[in-house]
């Protein structure tokens, strides 16, 4: 994680619109120099929290720092942050050069300067042939790089990116994800990136901010997020995961037993907390789950195979554990076995986590 | 030519039509009867043959006097004859009476007499009326088209200017366009703003703004004159208003004057202004401001460099439309203005209705038609040009 | 909205052609024109409808603003939409010489002998007699101005004074003021240097002046204080201070009537029906009823006679107003009036 002191800081910060909490006494920490990603589902106040970090929006309490500077009464115009938004925002009326001169001539830099800069800014994006367009007439890929390169052709302390690659289709949203990624490093922004897809947020994040309800879920690596996510809720909305309802029998450091609501016991890591007795959901990935025969091995459940489905490069298996549905992906290598037949799934005690129901 | 392609312009040959009925037919109208003569020699057939033998010196000889009787005793239409006069009074004042008083006089005296023209009006011994006589003989004329920018053709032929106390349709045309330009700033300096706050607003603010800014459209002229004078006269709400608040002593004159007529048709033509500009504007998309103020932009910053180039394409329609539509202003002046605020169209309906001297209504109507028209073209160039998604 | 109404004006004429080459067939109703507002509601109430309740046709009425022009087009387009017309004693002149009226027949009328000369014509039968004169209003003005050098005499009268924008009247006020008699203004302003004088006197009190378009516009202007004094319509200041209580005066000498006449569209297809109105509304019974409404002189000599005195003391045709009072010279105007409507602009201008 590089540029560990905090960069921008938001304390305890909340928006209300009328009645409505769309954030709610948010913290969130971010060092220079961080790629992190604001993911949540619509309304989870994601976007607002980045309009109030790029000053479209007051807080209706709380305070935001950036570069040790409480910003939060500051205009817009004052803040010196890149914002690229989800429609691209170009000037229609101004060329592909004066679009992205426009920031340094707000800022009266000299024309020389500037001109070197947008050649600059344009060759980082390639597109430095396309320099006396007009928007209308480039696609909508280039329409992206230019409004890139706008954000960045003044060097602000943070870039702001608003579901940028959202109105892109899917080959070109994964190539421009390698190229902000590639950006981020080349330069060493700071860039908060809100997006609605964790596929999105995991591949180019360091770190990514799960939000819900105006409220932080988890704020974590991707891995950390998908292997040790710590509630219900990123669980679920982080990749796929199998629910085991139970609870705490017994447990030594970072290992928990857990004795499952239709019989059966499991040994699983476990964070802080989950004291003995008290209520846990085990999460177990599909990948992470094996079939086969031996009901001796550790964390082995007794499952009916309901169904196999092909996907290429994985099959999946959907599974009936007393009556709880189970999904388990099987690499092409496994042994697929058919439909209707009895079978043990078991996992590692280091493959599952606890999360809090 | 396809069938198909038959059939598409089939179905616009209404529109060519209506065009060619309700607008080209009127215009070309307006273009001849401004250079149509010809119902002089019509009316004078005898006359016209012996008066082009007179080289215009003195009196004519006697047998133009002897042509012009036998005319005037000859039947005539008498519509024709109207027409004749009418021109004939515009040249020269005077015919008017002159022509129907011989006419009856000839008529009276019987066939076999041959009286003196100048026994029955003096008038006849005077050269300036047999020269309008003359000149009023071609088919076609110069003589609107020369009045209507104060010139005319002097007694030898060669054009010059009217006297300096007849001399009113140059300084009257360039008045009109000069209030039509007044009018259009003004209408551009109250519109962009308003225009600006309604596209801003949203539900019924953005409704009541557009609605009130429409109102004077539908309320009659009379009324709407009426409402300005019980606000702008000398005892008038406004004087009243600033008399009470001590800002001044005196009344303002704020009506009966320039200020008048530009307060008076500033109302009733903004929604010309505002209409095309809270287009453009709402066609802006709405993230280009924000975008602007997080580039950096201050807030005049992104009005002038990003706002209103984007809403110029609307600012100029807007403006041409009132510039053009103010041109033809005459009542809502002739109400709200002093002495020195007549604009043309007034003088082009004192023609056409007043005296029914379409010729010169025609070709006051023709120029004023020209710089509206190369106005028309220059703005079709300039919005040809693309203006980014336009 | 000027450019609208000709805009409308011109579609109009254009769709007038049309229809009224559709509509030569089919019958239409008798159509009246006259000035509009409250003269033509008394018309409606003492001419049209008890015409219609006669005849048992339906009487159309419309109004206008006047203008030669306005019924040439009419006539010109074809089959004219107007039958029976109130014009103005120069739109008679102009329009009788032109041939775009229907000749009268006076034997309908009872004889030329039963009107006053002034009402009498080949293409016309005088409606009304109206003045233009010198009005105030006695509320404010304590000293009551009694002559045109009152009007222009700024220092005894100070204030704006408002006169209808335009050469006509304007020139005969300014020489009466400058003291030609009333008698001779015209000879005045037809001999060399009369003109002259009149734009001259004209020049004294351009500073003071307000200059009306529209017949109800000096009543406004007297009301609201903004001028002392104005020219104005005698019908029109009896109606308001009968209608508001208002106390305008107004000033009989110097005052110049004109006549206006019914006439008849040439070519209009009902022109019997017309005559037979004009006629109706010629009839010393009814058109006596009139000044009950308007103060407008009569020029049906049996209908005047029949006026209570009263009522007849208002009117322009009673004889102790009409000492010192002139007629308009139409066949001055018709000769001179696109001159001097030019001069009189360029003045205005200057």
């Amino acid at each position: 994680m590089p540029g560990s002191a905090a960069f921008i800081q938001f304390e305890n910060v909340s928006k209300a619109f009328g009645t409505a909490k769309v954030v709610d006494a948010l913290d969130l920490h971010v060092g220079q120099g961080e790629f992190v990603s604001l993911l949540g589902p619509s309304g989870s106040g994601k976007t607002t929290l980045l309009m109030m970090l790029a000053g479209f929006e007051a807080p209706t309490g709380g305070a935001i720092h950036v570069d040790g500077k409480r910003v939060e009464r500051l205009p817009p115009y004052k803040r010196d942050m890149g914002v690229v938004f989800q429609n691209y925002a170009l000037f229609p009326h101004m060329t592909v050069a004066e679009n992205i001169a426009f920031p340094l001539k707000m800022r009266g830099v000299g024309k020389a300067e500037r001109e070197a800069r947008v050649t600059r800014a344009l060759d980082l994006v390639q597109l430095g042939h396309l320099q006396d367009r007009k928007p209308a007439q480039l696609s909508g890929g280039q329409q992206q790089r230019i409004a890139l390169s706008r954000s960045i052709v003044y060097e602000p302390k943070v870039v702001l990116m608003d579901e940028p690659l959202s109105a892109l289709d899917k080959q070109l949203r994964e190539h421009m994800q390698l190229e902000i990624r590639e950006l981020h490093r080349k330069l060493g922004l700071t860039v908060i990136f809100v997006t609605h897809d964790q596929g999105e947020a995991l591949t180019m994040s360091d770190r990514v901010a799960v939000l819900n309800r105006g409220k932080i879920e988890q704020l974590d690596t991707p891995s950390g997020l998908y292997d040790r996510p710590r509630t219900r809720f990123v669980a679920e909305f982080i990749g796929e995961t199998n629910l085991l309802a139970g609870t705490v029998s017994a447990r030594t450091d970072g290992v928990a037993t857990v004795v499952l609501a239709n019989g059966g016991s499991i040994s699983c890591a476990a964070p802080d907390g989950f004291a003995i007795g008290s209520p846990a959901l085990v999460s177990i990935r599909p990948e992470m789950l094996h079939l086969g025969n031996d009901p001796a091995v550790l964390n082995a459940l007794p499952v009916t195979v309901e169904d196999d489905v092909y996907h290429g490069d994985h099959v999946r298996v959907h599974l009936s554990c007393q009556g709880q549905r189970l999904v388990a992906k099987a690499g092409r290598r496994d042994v697929v076995l058919p439909v209707g037949s009895q079978a043990f799934a078991s996992f590692n005690r280091d493959d599952c986590t606890l999360v809090a129901p | 030519m396809t069938i198909a392609r038959l059939k598409a312009s089939l179905l616009v040959l209404p529109l060519i039509v209506f065009l060619g009925l309700f607008f080209i037919w009127p215009l070309w109208m307006m273009i001849a009867t401004s250079v149509q003569g010809g119902t002089v020699r019509l009316a004078f057939p005898a006359t016209a043959v012996a008066i082009a033998q007179w080289n215009g010196d003195g009196l004519p000889s006697p047998d133009v006097q002897a042509a012009l009787i036998q005319d005037l005793r000859a039947e005539v239409v008498q519509e024709v004859f109207g027409d004749a006069v009418r021109s004939l009074n515009s040249q020269q004042a005077g015919f008017r009476t002159l022509l129907p008083r011989t006419m009856t006089a000839l008529r009276n005296a019987g066939a076999d007499a041959t009286p003196k023209l100048e026994r029955i009006d003096p008038r006849w011994s005077q050269p300036s009326f047999w020269l309008a006589l003359k000149r009023g003989m071609p088919a076609y004329t110069d003589a609107n088209l020369l009045a209507a920018v104060d010139l005319k053709r002097g007694d030898d032929g060669t054009i010059a200017h009217v006297a300096p106390d007849m001399a009113v349709n140059r300084a009257i045309m360039l008045r009109t366009f000069i209030i039509a330009a007044q009018v259009t700033l003004a209408c551009a300096a109250i519109g962009l703003p308003f225009a600006m706050l309604a596209a801003s607003l949203g539900g019924w603010k953005r409704n009541f703004l557009l609605l009130a800014v429409l109102l004077p459209l539908w309320t009659s002229l009379l009324v709407r004159t009426a409402a300005w004078m019980i606000l702008l006269q000398d005892q008038g709400l406004i004087n009243q208003i600033l008399k009470a608040l001590g800002l001044i002593d005196a009344s303002l004159p704020l009506i009966y004057n320039r200020t008048g007529v530009l307060i008076a048709m500033t109302h009733v033509l903004l929604p010309f202004m505002v209409l095309p500009i809270y287009a453009s504007l709402i066609a802006i998309p709405r993230n280009l401001m924000p975008a602007a103020a997080a580039l950096g932009a201050r807030p005049w910053q992104a009005f002038r460099h990003v706002l209103l180039p984007l809403a110029m394409p609307g600012l100029l329609s807007g403006s041409l439309l009132v510039f053009m539509v103010a041109l033809g202003y005459y009542i809502t002046p002739a109400l709200t203005g002093g002495a020195g605020d007549q604009m043309i169209s007034s003088v082009i309906a004192f023609y056409a209705t007043g005296t029914a001297n379409w010729g010169m209504a025609g070709a006051l109507g023709l120029f004023l038609l020209v710089p509206t028209t190369l106005l028309y073209i220059v703005y079709g160039r300039l919005s040809r040009t693309p203006l980014g998604q336009a | 909205m000027a450019s609208f109404k000709q805009v409308i004006g011109s579609a109009g004429l254009a769709a007038g052609l049309v229809l009224s080459a559709l509509g030569a067939a089919s019958a239409r109703d008798l159509t009246v024109v006259s000035w509009g507002g409250n003269y033509q509601d008394a018309q409606r109430k003492i001419y049209f409808k008890p015409f219609a309740e006669k005849t048992g046709k339906p009487v159309l009425d419309e109004s206008w603003d006047g203008g030669v022009g306005v019924v040439q087009a009419k006539v010109k387009a074809g089959v004219p939409n107007w039958d029976a017309v109130q014009v103005e004693a120069d739109e008679l002149a102009i329009g009788c010489a032109d041939g775009i009226y229907e000749k009268i027949d006076w034997a309908k009328l009872g004889g030329k002998d039963k009107f006053l000369d002034s009402a009498v014509s080949d293409c016309g039968v005088g409606a009304i007699v109206w003045s233009t004169m010198l009005s105030y209003d006695s509320d404010k003005l304590k000293t009551a101005p009694t002559s045109w050098a009152d009007f222009w005499d700024t220092k005894k009268f100070p204030g704006k004074r408002a006169l209808r924008r335009g050469p006509k009247y304007a020139l005969e006020f300014a020489l009466m003021a400058d003291g030609v008699a009333a008698k001779d203004v015209y000879a005045t302003l037809r001999a060399a240097g009369g003109i002259d004088r009149a734009f001259k006197k004209l020049d004294e009190i351009k500073g003071d002046m307000i200059w009306w378009e529209s017949g109800a516009q000096p009543l406004q202007l007297l009301k609201s204080g903004q001028v002392v004094m104005t020219s104005a319509y005698n019908g029109r200041i009896t109606g308001i201070n009968k209608t508001e209580g208002t106390k305008f005066k107004t000033v009989w000498p110097g005052s110049i009537y004109a006549v206006d006449s019914w006439v008849i569209l040439k070519g209009s297809p009902n022109k019997d029906a017309a005559m037979d109105f004009i006629a109706f509304a010629s009839l010393p019974e009814n058109q006596s009823k009139l000044p009950q409404d308007i103060a407008y002189g009569l020029p049906n000599k049996a209908a005047a006679a029949a006026v209570p005195a009263d009522l007849a003391a208002d009117l322009p045709t009673s004889p102790a107003n009409l000492s010192g009072a002139i007629s308009i010279d139409i066949d001055f105007w018709n000769d001179n009036i696109e001159d001097l409507t030019k001069r009189f602009n360029a003045w205005l201008g200057k």
